[in-house]
């Protein structure tokens, strides 16, 4: 989760205290990923706990100041040094729902791949019509919210391309007679808990 | 909305190719309209009758069944002399390899249309400067094709194709030569002129090109499966920051 770290980048720049962290965070992301101010506080009271940030001083207005340690400074240097790493593209709900999709029998598996197809262009369409507001960014604050929306924009446009590709994949199976649906296996060895049987009397 | 908003409309419209048991049914009923200020894009695999659907909504082909109507015409009730001015003067197509004129100027090129119909070139090169300053390639218009990158020779097809008061853009893959930035700034164009007033048809495979459109219609095997109509708020970001 980069929330973490986002605001510890920030902090490396100057202390901040709670409120003012997540407006920072807000125009430094174009508000496309808005958070409460509880989970500021929450991340906050983690990365003091380890050893991350540091209480600082208290102004006139009574805001609380936190500043980021040395050990801190490290784990930003780390953080953008490193790459994200993806969660497994098996484990995407989509990917799964296909796959369980096209084992089962009845299902007209082009309809699905259809349906999630004309849901994935409208979040194309309206990501687009939201972006096309602007053609070059005006401010280091547009250039933000671009970066992202653009980012949204290639994750949808790789997802129909995808549903398109599992399209083709799929007729080619089907004529080579492949995408059978897969009965219930009631060969599979029996695991875990047995299940109770009633003893015929006697 | 008004009739005379109606630019196009494909009224249960098939195309047969051959007879008998080796045909081959390319388009089989389709009903398609466009308004003024629409752009509808068209998507679908190889095969399923796109291409088919634009050749028939500009009139190059007829359909084996159904009408089409391109502002209050219709083309089965033309002849071929009206037909064919019916395209130079409300039809403007838009290629993938752009079909511009090699030994023509940029600005003679975006001429062309309107002298065939008739026009003097002195006559034609006011609006054709014009569409091209639409483009953004007014300071262009002297320059030959080979002198254009894609994107510029692309934005040159387009206001080839609205020249003179067109109103109906038909493209089919106009950014597939275009690499992703220049491809987005084309369809910026195309999507500008549109909201000026045109309408057009987009084909495309391109899921992010055809996410310009206010429509997307789906062919599978000839027919409309499915249509896609992008709310006019974003429900998923809020809009630009200050």
């Amino acid at each position: 989760m980069s929330v973490r770290q986002s605001l510890l980048a920030i902090l490396n720049q100057g202390p901040c205290y709670g409120y003012q962290l997540r407006a920072e965070f807000d125009r430094r992301t174009g508000s496309t990923w808005p958070l409460n101010v509880g989970q500021i506080y929450n991340t906050l009271d983690r990365l003091e706990r380890d050893g991350l940030v540091q209480k600082a001083d208290i102004d006139a207005d009574g805001q609380n100041y936190v500043e980021i340690t040395d050990a801190g400074r490290t784990e930003v240097a780390e953080w953008l040094g490193s790459p994200v790493v993806r969660t497994m593209a098996t484990r995407d709900e989509l990917a799964i729902k296909l796959a369980i999709a096209v084992t089962l029998p009845g299902v007209d598996i082009a309809q699905v791949i259809q349906v999630q197809r004309t849901a994935t262009m409208r979040t194309l369409q309206e990501l687009t019509r939201t972006k096309n507001a602007t053609a070059d960014p005006e401010s280091a604050e547009q250039l933000a919210w671009l970066l992202v929306v653009d980012s949204l924009i290639f994750a949808a446009e790789a997802e129909a391309r995808w549903l398109d590709h599992s399209e083709h994949r799929l007729a080619r199976a089907r004529a080579a007679g492949l995408a059978k649906p897969l009965p219930l296996n009631t060969a599979v060895p029996k695991r875990g808990r047995p299940a109770k049987t009633v003893q015929a009397s006697a | 909305m008004t009739g005379s908003d109606l630019l196009l409309q494909l009224d249960g419209v098939s195309m047969q190719y051959g007879r008998g048991e080796t045909a081959i049914t390319a388009l089989a009923g389709v009903d398609l309209s466009v308004r003024r200020g629409e752009l509808v894009a068209v998507m679908g695999a190889s095969g399923s009758g796109k291409s088919t659907l634009l050749t028939l909504a500009g009139g190059l082909t007829p359909p084996t069944a159904g009408e089409v109507v391109v502002e209050g015409h219709w083309l089965s009730q033309l002849s071929a002399r009206e037909l064919a001015t019916l395209r130079r003067r409300s039809l403007g197509f838009v290629f993938q390899d752009f079909n511009l004129i090699p030994s023509l100027t940029a600005l003679e090129n975006v001429s062309l249309p309107l002298e065939l119909d008739g026009w003097t070139s002195k006559k034609a090169h006011r609006p054709a400067l014009d569409a091209l300053n639409i483009v953004e390639l007014g300071d262009r218009a002297q320059h030959f094709p080979s002198d254009l990158s894609g994107g510029q020779q692309q934005r040159v097809a387009i206001a080839r194709a609205v020249v003179g008061g067109r109103s109906l853009i038909l493209a089919d893959e106009p950014t597939g030569a275009l690499d992703s930035t220049t491809g987005e700034l084309v369809l910026r164009r195309l999507r500008s002129r549109v909201d000026a007033g045109a309408g057009g048809i987009l084909v495309t495979h391109d899921a992010r090109h055809a996410a310009w459109a206010d429509r997307i219609v789906f062919l599978r095997d000839g027919r409309i499966v499915d249509e896609s109509q992008a709310s006019a708020v974003s429900s998923l970001l809020s809009g630009l920051p200050a």
